[in-house]
C-alpha cells in the first residue's frame, strides 16, 4: 500500500516534545566557543538628523568589549532593495544608520559584552542627539503631499510604480448599472514568529565565515549576506538549525545579521545576538500595508463586467520586498472571476515606519481581500445574495491553463465546484434562516455569514527562469539513506514528507531516511521554502531523484544479477531488484551501494506556477451594543492538489485560517502620528490566542495540477488568503440589514461599534 | 546568591546574581533550553515550567524565588524513556508545527491537565490562553490535549 | 530583557520585612508573585536598588473567616483566590474576578496584594474591592492601618501605601449569594479589561474608566431611588474621565460602561 496520502506522524517530533528543537539561541558548538553578544542601540524616533552617537559610557560598563557607531561601518554597502530594476536603489538601508534615521527601531550602534546580561546594561548608557524631521506616517499623503521626504536626492517618497495611472480607462465603467467604490485597508500586521531573528558568527582561519541564522533559504540569506559584507558568497557557509517560524519574514538576510558578521570579524572571536521581542516587533519586516481603492461595475442580475484596483503600499522607512508586494497583488486583481474589463495600477511609498515585507500570502492576500470585499459590495448594492453573485461571476470550470488580462496563467480550476462544496459543508440555507431569524427578532448578537472565493499562485519560482528545486538521494550500505534538499522548511515537516516520497519509491521505511537542508556547504544551490512552492518542487525533485537512483542502481543490479536491466523489477516492499518472475533472484538496494557511492543529485524544472483555489465560509456573532466580533465557524474548501500528508496539510491549512482570521478581526501594527509604535510588545499588539477562534471544518477537494507528477499545488497561504475576507465579510453581513456597507480591517469592536453609529445617524458606512 | 533547588528529579545548587530569570538559569545553568523566551512580558508562555507541579512563566520568575522548589521543564516530563501523554498526544494529532511554542505549550497542558483532568475544549482553550502559538495550530493543539485528557484516564 | 541590578533581601516574618523596609527606604521594592514588579522591571520601567522578597512569608498567605468578613493574605495567588470554597461561597465576586485575572501560569504566580499594590486601574482585583467594599490591611512602623478600598486607590498606578508600609492582607466582607454581576470586555481572554464593571449589592464598580477604579455613582443613587436597572445603567459613565489608547477612545469607553454595567446589573458575567 502507498505510504502516499496517510496521515503519517512526524519524524521531526519527539525530539521537539522531549527536549526541544535546536533553534539558532539554542546552538552548542566550539566554533562559538568564548563567542562575545551583540546588542543593538536604536533609534527611539522615527525621523531624524543623527548629531552625534555617544558610546563612551556604554564603554566603561562592565562586560563591554566594544561598541561601534555608523561610521565604523561605512565602508560597507547598504542592503540593496530587491528587484532593483523595479525599485529606486538610492533608497537603501545603511547596516547601522549614519546621518538620517528613518524609522523607531532602525539600528544606530552597537555594543559587545561577554555575556548577555551585560549587554542590556550597557546598551541603555549609549547616548544619542537627534535633530527630529517631520515624520512621514499617513500613506496617502506620504505619496502626494508628503512633511517630508526621506530621501531627499530621489525627490519623491514614491519608490515604485507599477502600470500606468493616467492610462486608467476613462470609460472602463461605462455600460455599467450599478458602480460602487470605496477605498478600504489591508492593514500592516506583524509577522512576529514566535523565535525572534538571531545570528552566531565565527571566521574561519582560513578566512571564511560561518553563520548560524534562523532563515528560509541557506542559500538566499547567503548571498544577501555576502553583499552586505562585500565578500564572495564562496567565502561564506550558512548554517541553518531549526527554525521558530518565518512567515516570510525570514528570507534573505536583515541589516543585524551583516552586522554580527562584521563585529565577529572585527574582534576576531565568534559574536551572537538574540535579538528581543520589542526588537521583533519594530525592526523585523512587516507585512501587508495597502490601502486600496477599489471600483466594481455591473447589472443588476448579478453580472460584473468591471474591476479597477488602486494601490498605496507601504513600503515602510526602506523598500524591502514591501514594495514589490503590489505586482503579486496585480498579478491576482481579479481573482477566480470572469471580469471581462479590469484594470489595476500601484504605487510604492517610503515612510518612516518599519520596512514592509513578505507575510504569509505576501500580496496574494490583499488581491482576495480587495476583489471579495468588491464582490459582497456590489452584491449588497444590487440586494443579492453573495454566494449567487459569485456563482455567476466565478470563472467556469477550466482543465486546460487559462490566461488573465493580468498575466496569470492559471493552471487548471473549478471554483464553483470549490464555492458549493464549502456552502453545502457549512449549512448555508440554514445559516441563513437563523441569521432571518435573529434579525426579525432584533436580537442583540447577530449573525453574519462571509465569503471568500479565491485563486492564488504557489510556486512562483525564482526571479528569472522556471520554478526549479534540486534534491539528491543518498542510499547507504545499512539500508538507511539521506536527502539534501534546497528547500528549507521551518514547521512545515518536511523532514516527514520528503521521507515518505523517498520511502514509496525505494521501499526504505521513513525513519530510516535522514533528510538535510539549510548548510551551505553541503547544498550550494536551492530556492529555500515560500510562497508555498515546497513540496511542488522540492518534494517532486525528491521523488525524481529517487526515480532516477533506481535507474542507476537498476544497471548495479543486472550486472549483479546477471540479468538484462529490462528484466528487473524493483519491489519496494523488499527494497531489491528482483528478476521478473524469479524472486529468488534479488538483490537489496543498499547492497548496490557497498562498492560504490549510489547517489543521485537532480533538478525539477516546473513548467509554471500553480493556482491552488478554494473557498472559505466564516460565521460570527456580532454584539451589537458593544461592537464586539466572535468568530464561531470557518469551513473552507482548499484544493491544493494531490496530498501527500493530510495530518500535516490539513495544519498548514489549520494555520493559514487562523492567521487570516486574526488579520480580519484582531491584529494591526499601530503608529501614533509621530511615528512612534504602539503595538511593540505581545502585551499591545493583538497576537491571536486558542480562545478567540472554534476549531475549523475542512472539507476536502482535490483537483491534482498536470505541471508535476505528484499533481501537488501548494498549501501553506491558502488560509490567510480565503480567511481574512471571509470572516470581514461575514462581520459587514451581520450589520447589513442595518445598513453597515463596510468595515476596514481589523474589525476591533469600536470599529464596529462606530460603523454602527455612522449608519443609526445617517452617514455612509 | 547560593540556591538550592530541584530540576527535573535532581537537586541542584548554584550561585546566582540575583536578577537571574529563571528561564536564563535553566538555559544557560542548568542546559534545559526546551523553555524558549518568546515576549519578555508575560504574554506568550513558551517558558512555561512547573513549579511545585504548577505552569508557571519562567521569563516572569526570579532564580531566587525558585529556591526550595521543584522545577519541571518539558526535558523533564517524559519517563524511563517513554513521552508523557500529553507529548505522545501533541505528536499523534500534529499539534506541534516550528516547535517553538511547543515546550511551554505541553507543560501548560500538563499543568491544566493536572487540575482539570476532563476539561471540555472551551476549558481547554481558556487553559491555553496564556500560550501562543504563531504557526497557528491550536485547532490541533486542543484536539491533542483533548486526546491526551483521555489516554490519561483510560 | 532582564532586570537592571539589584539586592536581594528575602524576609523571614512581615515584621523583618517592614525592618528590610526602613532599612533600604524608597530604593527597596517588595516582591511576593513578581507578576506586577517583575515585567515593569524588565522594561526597565522599575529599577529597584532592593527587592524584598515576601513571597515565602506563611503568614502572609492564606485565607480565612473573620466575623463578617473574609480575610485574604496579600501573598494568596490567585489561582487560590479563585479555587477557594471560602471565597466561591462567601465572596464569589471575588473568586471570579480572581479567575480572570491574567492567564492561568499568571494566577498561580500572581498575588492579590501584588495586584491590589500596583494599582493599574485596568485590573480585576482593584475594581472587585471597591465594588465588594473591601478595605486593605497594613502595618508600618505606626503599627497597623486599615484603609478602605475606596480611599486606597489614589491615582494612575498610585495607593496611599507608604514606601515604609506592606500590605498585610485584604479584607472583603461576606456576600454570599447571587447579587452581584461582572463584566469584563477584552478583544482577546488574556488582555487587561478594556472598561470592566463588577457589581456588588447596589455599588457599582468601573475598571478603566479613569486613573483608578471608580464608583459609578450617579448610577449607584438612580438604583438606590428605584430607577430600573436600564435607567440607572444610562447614568453609569457620569463623571467618568476615561483615557484613550488603541482599544478604545473617551465616547467608546464612556458607551461600553453604559452596556457593561445594565449587564452587570442583570447578574450577567462575562
Amino acid at each position: 500500500m502507498s505510504i502516499l496520502g496517510t496521515r503519517v506522524v512526524r519524524t521531526e517530533d519527539p525530539g521537539f516534545l522531549t527536549t526541544g528543537a535546536v533553534y539558532t539561541d539554542d546552538v552548542v558548538d566550539e566554533r562559538l566557543a568564548g563567542t562575545c553578544h551583540v546588542f543593538f542601540v536604536r533609534s527611539p524616533i522615527a525621523h531624524a538628523r543623527i548629531r552625534a552617537v555617544d558610546v563612551s559610557a556604554a564603554l566603561e560598563s562592565p562586560g563591554v568589549i566594544a561598541a561601534f557607531t555608523g561610521a565604523a561601518l561605512a565602508d560597507l554597502p547598504p542592503l540593496a532593495p530587491p528587484m532593483p530594476d523595479l525599485v529606486d536603489g538610492r533608497m537603501a538601508q545603511p547596516l547601522l544608520a549614519r546621518d538620517v534615521v528613518r524609522y523607531v527601531g532602525e539600528p544606530v550602534a552597537v555594543v559587545i559584552t561577554e555575556d548577555t546580561y551585560q549587554g542590556e546594561d550597557a546598551a541603555e548608557l549609549v547616548s544619542a542627539d537627534y535633530d527630529p524631521l517631520p515624520a512621514v506616517v499617513d500613506l496617502a499623503a506620504a505619496a502626494d503631499d508628503p512633511p517630508s521626504l526621506l530621501f531627499p536626492e530621489a525627490g519623491t517618497n514614491v519608490t515604485a510604480t507599477f502600470g500606468d495611472a493616467s492610462a486608467l480607462q476613462a470609460d472602463l465603467f461605462d455600460g455599467c448599472e450599478v458602480v460602487v467604490s470605496r477605498t478600504i485597508v489591508n492593514q500592516r500586521v506583524a509577522p512576529a514568529p514566535m523565535e525572534t531573528r538571531a545570528a552566531a558568527a565565527v571566521w574561519g582561519d582560513d578566512g571564511r565565515l560561518t553563520a548560524w541564522i534562523p532563515n528560509q533559504g541557506a542559500q538566499g540569506t547567503r548571498g544577501a549576506l555576502a553583499a552586505m559584507l562585500a565578500i564572495d558568497p564562496s567565502s561564506l557557509r550558512i548554517i541553518t538549525p531549526d527554525v521558530g517560524g518565518a512567515f516570510g519574514a525570514k528570507f534573505g538576510a536583515d541589516p543585524e545579521h551583516a552586522v554580527v558578521c562584521w563585529v565577529a570579524r572585527q574582534l576576531g572571536r565568534p559574536a551572537r545576538w538574540a535579538e528581543t521581542r520589542n526588537e521583533n516587533m519594530i525592526a523585523m519586516t512587516h507585512g501587508r500595508a495597502q490601502r486600496q481603492t477599489i471600483t466594481i461595475g455591473g447589472s443588476r442580475d448579478g453580472t460584473v463586467t468591471a474591476y479597477r484596483l488602486e494601490i498605496l503600499q507601504d513600503s515602510g522607512a526602506y523598500p524591502r520586498f514591501g514594495a514589490f508586494l503590489p505586482a503579486l497583488t496585480i498579478l491576482m486583481a481579479p481573482g477566480p472571476y470572469a471580469i471581462s474589463r479590469a484594470e489595476a495600477v500601484a504605487r510604492s511609498v517610503v515612510t518612516n515606519t518599519t520596512p514592509v515585507g513578505a507575510y504569509r500570502g505576501a500580496g496574494r492576500p490583499e488581491a482576495t481581500a480587495a476583489v471579495e470585499r468588491a464582490i459582497d459590495m456590489f452584491a449588497a448594492e444590487i440586494g443579492r445574495d453573495p454566494a449567487e453573485v459569485r456563482r455567476v461571476n466565478l470563472l467556469p470550470k477550466f482543465t486546460q491553463p487559462h490566461r488573465t488580462a493580468f498575466g496569470a496563467v492559471y493552471d487548471s480550476g473549478d471554483y464553483v465546484t470549490a464555492l458549493d462544496a464549502a456552502l453545502d459543508a457549512a449549512g448555508y440555507a440554514a445559516l441563513r434562516a437563523e441569521q432571518a431569524r435573529r434579525r426579525a427578532a432584533g436580537d442583540v448578537t447577530q449573525l453574519g455569514i462571509g465569503l471568500a472565493s479565491y485563486v492564488e499562485i504557489t510556486g512562483a519560482g525564482a526571479e528569472s527562469g522556471a520554478p526549479r528545486e534540486n534534491a539528491t538521494v543518498e542510499v547507504f550500505p545499512d539500508g538507511s539513506a539521506t536527502i539534501l534538499t534546497g528547500t528549507s522548511p521551518h514547521g512545515q515537516g518536511h523532514a516527514t514528507v520528503w521521507a515518505m516520497l523517498a520511502s514509496e519509491e525505494l521501499g526504505i521505511p521513513v525513519d530510516r531516511i535522514t533528510v538535510k537542508w539549510g548548510d551551505t556547504d553541503l547544498i550550494p544551490e536551492g530556492g529555500g521554502t515560500g510562497g508555498s512552492r515546497s513540496l511542488q518542487q522540492g518534494g517532486v525533485a525528491v521523488r525524481q531523484a529517487s526515480l532516477e537512483l533506481l535507474e542507476v542502481a537498476r544497471e548495479r543490479a543486472a550486472a549483479a544479477l546477471e540479468a538484462n536491466p529490462a528484466d528487473l523489477v524493483f519491489e519496494p516492499e523488499r527494497s531489491a531488484f528482483e528478476v521478473a518472475g524469479d524472486p529468488d533472484a534479488a538483490v537489496p538496494l543498499a547492497k548496490l551501494a557497498v562498492e560504490e557511492r549510489l547517489v543521485v543529485r537532480t533538478v525539477f524544472i516546473a513548467p509554471g506556477a500553480t493556482f491552488p483555489f478554494g473557498a472559505h465560509v466564516a460565521v460570527v456573532e456580532v454584539d451589537t451594543e458593544t461592537g464586539k466580533v466572535v468568530l464561531r465557524r470557518v469551513v473552507t474548501v482548499d484544493d491544493a492538489g494531490t496530498v501527500i500528508n493530510p495530518l500535516l496539510a490539513e495544519g498548514q491549512r489549520h494555520g493559514g485560517i487562523a492567521q487570516g482570521a486574526a488579520q480580519a478581526f484582531l491584529e494591526e501594527v499601530l503608529y501614533d502620528a509621530d511615528g512612534n509604535p504602539l503595538t511593540a510588545t505581545f502585551a499591545d499588539y493583538p497576537f491571536l490566542s486558542a480562545t478567540e477562534v472554534p476549531s475549523f471544518e475542512l472539507a476536502d477537494m482535490a483537483t491534482p495540477t498536470s505541471y508535476n507528477p505528484l499533481g501537488v499545488k501548494g498549501i501553506g497561504e491558502a488560509g490567510t488568503i480565503g480567511a481574512t475576507p471571509a470572516v470581514q465579510n461575514a462581520v459587514i453581513d451581520a450589520l447589513a440589514h442595518l445598513g453597515v456597507r463596510h468595515i476596514d480591517l481589523p474589525a476591533t469592536p469600536q470599529r464596529v461599534w462606530r460603523a454602527l453609529q455612522d449608519v443609526s445617524a445617517g452617514k455612509d458606512a | 546568591m547560593q540556591i538550592e533547588l530541584t530540576v527535573n528529579g535532581a537537586p541542584r545548587s548554584d550561585e546566582v546574581e540575583p536578577r537571574l530569570l529563571l528561564v536564563h538559569y535553566l538555559r544557560q545553568r542548568c542546559g534545559l533550553r526546551a523553555a524558549n523566551v518568546g515576549c519578555d512580558t508575560t504574554s506568550c508562555g513558551a517558558c512555561t515550567v512547573l513549579v511545585n507541579g504548577r505552569s508557571v512563566k519562567s521569563c516572569t520568575m526570579l532564580a531566587v524565588q525558585a529556591a526550595g522548589q521543584e522545577i519541571t521543564t518539558a526535558e523533564g516530563l517524559a519517563t524511563g524513556g517513554e513521552m508523557h501523554p500529553v507529548q505522545q498526544a501533541f505528536r499523534q494529532e500534529h499539534g506541534l508545527q516550528c516547535g517553538f511554542c511547543t515546550p511551554g505549550m505541553v507543560m501548560a497542558a500538563a499543568g491544566l491537565l493536572a487540575e482539570n483532568p476532563h476539561p471540555t475544549e472551551a476549558e481547554v482553550r481558556e487553559g491555553l490562553e496564556g500560550n501562543f502559538c504563531r504557526c497557528t495550530g491550536y485547532h490541533n493543539i486542543v484536539r491533542a490535549v483533548l486526546s491526551a485528557a483521555e489516554d490519561m484516564s483510560a | 530583557m532582564i532586570p537592571a541590578p539589584f539586592e536581594y533581601e528575602a524576609a523571614e516574618s512581615a515584621g523583618h520585612a517592614l525592618e528590610l523596609l526602613a532599612r533600604h527606604g524608597e530604593d527597596a521594592k517588595l516582591l511576593a508573585g513578581g507578576h506586577s514588579l517583575l515585567p515593569m522591571m524588565k522594561l526597565r520601567l522599575a529599577f529597584p536598588s532592593v527587592v524584598i522578597d515576601i513571597g515565602r512569608v506563611g503568614e502572609l498567605a492564606g485565607i480565612r473567616a473573620d466575623g463578617d468578613d473574609l480575610l485574604i493574605g496579600a501573598t494568596t495567588c490567585h489561582a487560590d483566590v479563585a479555587a477557594s470554597d471560602l471565597v466561591r461561597s462567601q465572596a464569589p465576586l471575588l473568586a471570579y474576578a480572581a479567575a480572570q485575572v491574567g492567564d492561568p501560569q499568571i494566577r498561580h504566580r500572581g498575588t492579590i496584594g501584588g495586584s491590589v499594590a500596583h494599582a493599574d486601574p485596568a485590573a480585576d482585583l482593584p475594581m472587585a474591592l471597591v465594588a465588594l467594599g473591601g478595605s486593605l490591611e497594613i502595618s508600618g512602623p505606626g503599627g497597623p492601618r486599615t484603609v478602605s478600598a475606596d480611599d486606597f486607590f489614589a491615582g494612575f498606578f498610585e495607593t496611599s501605601l507608604e514606601p515604609d508600609e506592606l500590605l498585610t492582607a485584604v479584607r472583603v466582607p461576606r456576600r454570599p449569594g447571587p447579587d452581584w454581576g461582572y463584566q469584563k470586555f477584552v478583544r482577546r481572554a488574556n488582555d487587561w479589561a478594556i472598561v470592566g464593571v463588577a457589581v456588588a449589592g447596589g455599588r457599582i464598580a468601573l475598571a478603566n474608566m479613569g486613573p483608578v477604579p471608580v464608583r459609578a455613582v450617579a448610577a449607584e443613587q438612580a438604583l438606590a431611588g428605584g430607577a430600573s436597572v436600564a435607567d440607572a445603567a444610562a447614568l453609569a459613565a457620569e463623571g467618568t474621565d476615561p483615557a484613550e489608547d488603541i482599544h478604545a477612545d473617551r465616547a467608546y469607553r464612556q458607551h461600553l460602561a453604559r452596556i457593561l454595567t445594565r449587564r452587570a446589573l442583570e447578574h450577567q458575567t462575562g
